[in-house]
């Protein structure tokens, strides 16, 4: 038979304090938890975020990134000429061969030295049709043939001057913010966008450092790729878009979870003792309601239950509790710099439902562990000494 | 001092509740001197930087090169003593699992610049002499277990193709937030390949005055302003900073979580000597009625806090020093120079008196305010 739950209760009430500071603490570690983990979640999804499976990203061979890589015109108009690139409804056809390089930008509230290294990408008017995810949030999309640029909603929010009709200066000019996009949450927020034909006199002359192209058939990604890849006049590797993304966030997405796991490991070790203690006082003060319990004929078995349960259910109350203080950090914006790309790149954190439920689990798992030694110690209580 | 036995007496009554909640404040001092550490040493690493070195990049960006030209113009500006430059390579080795930093050097003028880098003189030589020679930090060749005369090959990102080199010398940091795993090797290698694409990414110059480096930087980047590229100059420390800067809220992020581990350890340890002092209720009464003031018991409990919080103290702080100072902590190869400061100790050991007023004074209050009668009564 089991031991009714209302015992516990009834018992933690006793002491509303030390069962409060045993919660709390785990709660603590909980927090820790969640946020650390929210942080690495919120980095890694808006950079998987940036590509879609249904476009391909074509960089020179040998290249880890778009800054590395280089395109020739001629590779260019050779690739948008493949009969992989989807058409548009014009029937034109859905590429964007792109500059994309890497400017300094004056930091607010730091003095002219410490500055963001910031996306500048120059694009082709498809490029918007071929990211499927860029919205206009205000103003209008820049014209070609002029200096004017588009920012990302999360770098516009950043840069000081960065309103509609602002002019900034990078690239030894002036350009003219002309738009704000959003892009998903994804790290294109955190960029600078201009026409590629005005960015590439101004930066590195006559190359574009990738192409991104609709893929007539995402299924077909593989063929396309060994087409490209294998035609002789170009030497290019070809990545899917959301595939390259993600392994541009790799390196330290790793870091930040290796982080997450060790300091939240150390920190639960620290919580689990709390919990031990917690559990080892329980018992010892009701050393002769446990007799009493084992006298009326609950099995040792239960007795240790009900005790596992209640380590279990104060773990639990704190890991709500530290769900409850990561909550608010969900959406809080953040910077960190890619050192893939060597930029900037600006990310929320994401708390997601899946991440608190892991934040429960993780509280309960460390409650049975502190709980188990003290409640064997309950269960094998010799009757006839505790009764005295 | 009388009553420390009865002190040590009492820690020992629950030995695995004392042993544990001395654990966890070390624990809890380890992870917070640990944090500590990581936002100190960047912090040390980004006021490293001789003082009487510059920088000179392109204003546009770190990205973009700057004309080979300038050397001349560099070396001419009243003020400057030397000039070297530099260019990032960015090549992989092998599965380009391991990062390094690897760039090419104009060799001579380089390794005069920075004489941090301590090479025997026979290797410098043969460094100097040959064209596809490189010198490599001492970690990186014991991490990717190269030996001196060794070819290695790298790819080329930035620069594609196969680029072997004979590694000729081995150099060792003499200060320690010069990273000991990059490597180096000729400019004009690089240059004889794409000599079109290759101009130096970035000059570093000696200045005569440090004193005088911000007027330095200012005719340097004045007299580059209508150029077709522009130059930023700094102080190799304020670049170093900058560097600092692109980790972005680190700072800020190790400080909370350093918060809430203090404070997640204080309701463990707190709690710990709540409930000792709690059980021996009736002990106290007695010890009470057998003359022991009020005062007396109050320091009792309060050194027997002090005894828990300055052992964990010692174990967590003194482990964590021990540890990163014997064991090789650069493995990733950021943070070069990895260590728990002197300040960190003090920081943590005052946490520490903290920890031990905080989680005693409740229960030494409540042990010195014991009504004796009544306490008394509840002794079976």
């Amino acid at each position: 038979m089991k031991v009714p739950l209302i015992y516990n209760v009834r018992s933690v009430m006793q002491r509303p304090v030390s069962t409060a500071m045993t919660a709390l603490g785990i709660g603590l570690v909980v927090a820790v938890f969640v946020a650390m983990l929210s942080l690495a979640n919120g980095f890694a999804s808006a950079l998987a975020r940036t590509g879609t499976p249904v476009n391909a990203l074509v960089l020179r061979r040998g290249a880890d990134s778009e800054l590395s890589s280089g395109i020739t015109r001629e590779m260019a108009s050779i690739i948008a000429a493949s009969p992989y690139v989807a058409t548009g409804t014009d029937g034109r056809a859905l590429v964007s061969p792109e500059v994309y390089v890497v400017v300094a930008m004056p930091r607010p509230g730091h003095d002219t030295l410490a500055l963001a290294n910031v996306v500048a990408r120059g694009v082709s008017e498809r490029a918007f049709d071929v990211r499927q995810n860029i919205r206009i949030v205000a103003g209008q999309r820049f014209q070609s043939g002029r200096a004017e640029v588009c920012l990302g909603t999360k770098i516009a929010g950043r840069l000081p001057h960065s309103g509609i009709g602002d002019k900034i200066h990078f690239g030894n000019r002036d350009w003219t913010v002309v738009c704000h996009f959003s892009a998903g949450g994804s790290s294109f927020e955190s960029e600078i966008w201009g026409e590629n034909e005005q960015f590439m006199p101004v930066f590195r002359g006559d190359v574009f450092q990738s192409v991104s192209f609709r893929l007539r058939d995402p299924a077909a990604f593989d063929e396309a790729r060994r087409a490209l890849q294998g035609d002789q006049r170009i030497t290019v590797d070809v990545h899917r878009e959301s595939d390259f993304y993600r392994e541009q966030s790799a390196l330290l997405g790793t870091v930040l979870q290796f982080l997450a796991v060790m300091i939240t490991s150390i920190m639960a070790v620290g919580a689990v003792f709390g919990a031990v203690n917690t559990m080892y006082a329980a018992v010892a003060s009701r050393t002769p309601e446990i007799a009493v319990l084992l006298t009326l004929g609950f099995h040792p078995r239960s007795v240790m239950a009900s005790f596992l349960a209640e380590s279990a259910v104060i773990a639990a109350a704190g890991g709500v509790i530290g769900c409850l203080l990561a909550l608010p950090i969900n959406g809080l914006v953040t910077s960190t710099t890619n050192w893939n790309s060597f930029s900037e790149v600006a990310f929320a954190f994401r708390v997601t439902p899946m991440l608190l439920l892991w934040g429960l689990i993780f509280a309960v798992v460390m409650g049975v562990v502190g709980g188990f030694f003290p409640a064997w110690r309950a269960a094998r209580l010799p009757v006839v000494q505790a009764l005295r | 001092m009388r009553f420390l036995p009865l002190v040590l007496a009492n820690l020992r009554r629950h030995k695995w509740r004392s042993v544990l909640t001395t654990l966890s404040v070390a624990l809890a001092l380890f992870l917070f001197a640990s944090l500590r550490s990581v936002v100190t040493t960047l912090d040390a690493n980004s006021r490293f930087g001789a003082a009487n070195r510059m920088i000179v990049q392109n204003a546009t960006g770190i990205v973009f090169p700057l004309p080979m030209s300038y050397a001349a113009r560099l070396q001419a500006t009243p003020g400057v003593e030397a000039v070297t430059w530099a260019n990032w390579f960015g090549g992989r080795y092998g599965d380009g699992k391991r990062f390094f930093a690897n760039f090419a050097v104009d060799p001579e003028s380089y390794l005069r610049m920075y004489p941090e880098m301590v090479i025997p003189e026979d290797q410098k030589q043969a460094f100097i002499r040959e064209r596809t020679a490189a010198v490599v930090g001492k970690r990186l060749l014991e991490v990717f277990g190269w030996r001196v005369g060794q070819d290695v090959t790298l790819q080329g990102t930035i620069f594609p193709g196969d680029w072997t080199f004979t590694i000729r010398g081995v150099y060792t940091p003499s200060n320690r937030s010069i990273g000991d795993d990059a490597m180096m090797f000729h400019y004009d290698y690089l240059y004889e390949r794409f000599q079109n694409r290759v101009t130096p990414g970035w000059f570093v110059l000696r200045i005569a005055d440090p004193g005088r480096s911000a007027t330095v930087a200012k005719t340097i980047d004045d007299g580059f302003r209508n150029s077709s590229d522009p130059t930023k100059t700094g102080t190799e420390r304020a670049f170093q900073a900058g560097f600092m800067t692109m980790w972005g809220n680190v700072r800020l992020l190790m400080g909370t979580i350093g918060t809430a581990v203090v404070f997640a350890i204080l309701m463990v340890t707190g709690n710990a000597m709540m409930m000792s002092a709690r059980e021996r209720t009736g002990e106290v009464a007695v010890l009470k009625t057998i003359g022991f003031t009020d005062r007396t018991l109050f320091v009792l409990v309060m050194i027997e806090a002090a005894l828990i919080a300055g052992t964990g103290a010692f174990m967590g702080l003194g482990g964590a020093r021990a540890l990163y100072g014997l064991a090789d902590t650069n493995v990733l190869g950021f943070l070069p120079g990895f260590h728990v400061s002197d300040g960190t100790l003090v920081f943590g050991s005052g946490i520490a008196v903290l920890l031990a007023v905080a989680s005693g004074v409740v229960p030494a209050w409540r042990a010195a305010r014991l009504p004796v009668v009544q306490a008394l009564r509840k002794v079976e």
